[in-house]
């Protein structure tokens, strides 16, 4: 079952990484060699140094909401509604966004600033990055 | 430096009917509004020899992008020396940069800039929330959005909002000012699809959205098609009406293209697109008559606002609080047609058509008291924007 009927993503060899490495339990983010500095969503090339020495690497996957609203609209007939919407910054670089959905949490409990781990759920050959509340957080 | 802008004015405008859904086809909604752009400058069609639009002819979305530059090219046999049409641009006003830019390299001399959508028809045809269908998301911008059910721009903006919400305290009850505003301004438009009274309760009554955006919160998808015609200035004297010039455009995008990659959440294009404009001009905000500005969603007003430096960052809420400042009878006169959220989302245009009657001066029930001399026009939200600033001679 999607987690809300949305549909999924083409994967590239570009994105392949990100949307299939949470079938080893790990959020794969691309890291340039040279400058060490991460970069989403993926590119072939560094845009902070222009080396071609990227690839992804797993990050911790603990990451801080930056900003959530709650979906009330049925944007498709099947989709299951409310569900949380938020983008989050990593923790290990906070200008690399995902955007997601936070999940195994009661929406009104959901707030700017708090800390989230990753989990993953599969569709297809996707594994799509979700994130629930930090036990305590 | 002289600014190519500064070459260029508008001559002609032309709607056609705002309709949900209309009985006439798009591209006969397209030539509507393009013949009556014509007959308004006092033209005719064999004086056209530019044509460019956004976002171009898109099949894979025939609500957004129903009409291309062929369509009309080929309907009305136009002998153009210049055209273009395509989203990969700075927002809705990307065609008319396009033209601006055409003009003031001597490519063409009068150039329709046309914008077509069929939204009521399609959405009725699919019975969908949304454009986006359950295909797989291409890996392209919307990829990182999409697959996380956030399948609306609504979404999108909601997100902004909210941070907006947490960074400055502001609330729905300020946020409301806009469409109440729209609402009221509709109710002396005739072709606005909206025009009942809407009160504050009825907004903080209104369904969720995607928090905090309501009902309310979010543009009304229509059938329609504006055109406007841009001219050299030299060639632009003996027209019909008085021509509207253009004292500078803004078409920047500095930050990243993204949705959801920005720096700050609370900024969008708007501000690098503004910044642009006001570097081109001696004006400032305080010489601003009127504001059109971009209402898809309620937030992206606030922040065209913000961006235009009508307050400061963080202040629109206050800024438009109680309503006053943005009426009719206000210091600054906003989305005088209804905007998108009352009049119908004709996208992006609908503020530029609204700009040039009010600063004409045939804006009918709903013309501005004060004399219009300067408008602000803005459109678009997120990593989309693009603004110009316009005045009579
Ligand atoms: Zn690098």
């Amino acid at each position: 079952m999607l987690a809300n009927n949305a549909p999924l993503p083409v994967l590239t060899p570009e994105t392949e990484a990100f949307w299939t490495g949470g079938c080893e339990g790990k959020l794969m983010i691309m890291r340039c060699a040279q400058c060490m500095r991460r970069h989403h969503p993926p590119s072939p090339v560094c845009p902070h140094c222009y080396s071609e020495r990227v690839a992804p690497e797993a990050v911790s996957g603990r990451a801080k909401i930056a900003s959530f609203t709650v979906n009330h609209q049925k944007w498709l007939p099947d989709m299951k509604v409310p569900f949380v919407i938020a983008i989050v910054e990593l923790d290990e670089q906070p200008d690399i966004r995902i955007t997601t959905n936070i999940v195994n949490a009661p929406p009104e409990t959901i707030h700017i600033g708090q800390s989230v781990q990753v989990l993953f759920e599969q569709h297809e050959d996707v594994w799509l990055p979700l994130f629930q509340p930090e036990k305590g957080a | 430096m002289t600014f190519g802008e500064k070459q260029v004015a508008i001559t002609g405008i032309g709607q056609s009917e705002i309709a949900r859904p209309s009985s006439r086809s798009a591209l006969l909604l397209t030539i509507d509004a393009i013949l009556a752009a014509i007959e308004d400058a006092g033209l005719t069609p064999a004086d056209i020899d530019g044509l460019t639009t956004w976002p171009g002819r898109m099949d894979s979305d025939p609500g957004f992008g129903p009409v291309g530059t062929t369509d009309i090219k080929e309907a009305l046999g136009l002998k153009l020396n210049y055209f273009a049409g395509g989203k990969e641009a700075p927002a809705q006003f990307g065609a008319a940069i396009n033209a601006i830019g055409a003009i003031a390299a001597g490519l063409a001399r009068h150039v329709v800039v046309f914008r077509t959508v069929y939204e009521a028809t399609t959405r009725k045809q699919t019975g969908a929330g949304t454009a986006f269908g359950t295909a797989r998301v291409p890996d392209a911008r919307f990829q990182w959005q999409l697959p996380m059910g956030a399948m609306s721009a609504s979404n999108w903006t909601a997100l902004y909002a909210q941070r907006h919400f947490h960074d400055y305290g502001t609330t729905r009850e300020q946020m409301a000012q806009i469409p109440l505003n729209c609402r009221r301004n509709a109710a002396l438009n005739p072709k606005a699809i909206y025009r009942t009274p809407l009160t504050l309760d009825d907004y903080m009554g209104a369904r969720m959205i995607s928090t905090p955006l309501c009902l309310y919160d979010c543009d009304v998808p229509v059938d329609g098609a504006t055109a406007i015609i841009f001219s050299r200035a030299d060639a632009a004297g003996d027209l019909r009406h008085a021509p509207i010039r253009l004292e500078a455009v803004g078409s920047a995008l500095h930050g990243r293209d993204s949705w959801d990659q920005r720096a700050d959440l609370t900024s969008m294009a708007a501000f690098d697109a503004a910044k642009m404009m006001w570097s081109r001009t001696d004006m400032k905000p305080s010489d601003i008559d009127t504001a059109q500005l971009y209402d898809g969603f309620t937030i992206l007003t606030m922040l065209w606002l913000e961006a235009l430096g009508f307050c400061g960052k963080g202040e629109s809420g206050a800024f438009i609080e109680e309503g006053t400042r943005i009426a009719l009878a206000g210091e600054l006169p906003l989305n005088t047609s209804g905007g998108q959220l009352s009049e119908g989302r004709v996208h992006g245009y609908g503020y530029l058509h609204e700009a040039c009657l009010q600063l004409r001066g045939t804006a009918g029930a709903r013309q501005i008291a004060k004399p219009v001399n300067t408008a602000v026009v803005g459109t678009g939200g997120g990593p989309l924007a693009s603004c110009m600033l316009l005045r009579n001679d």
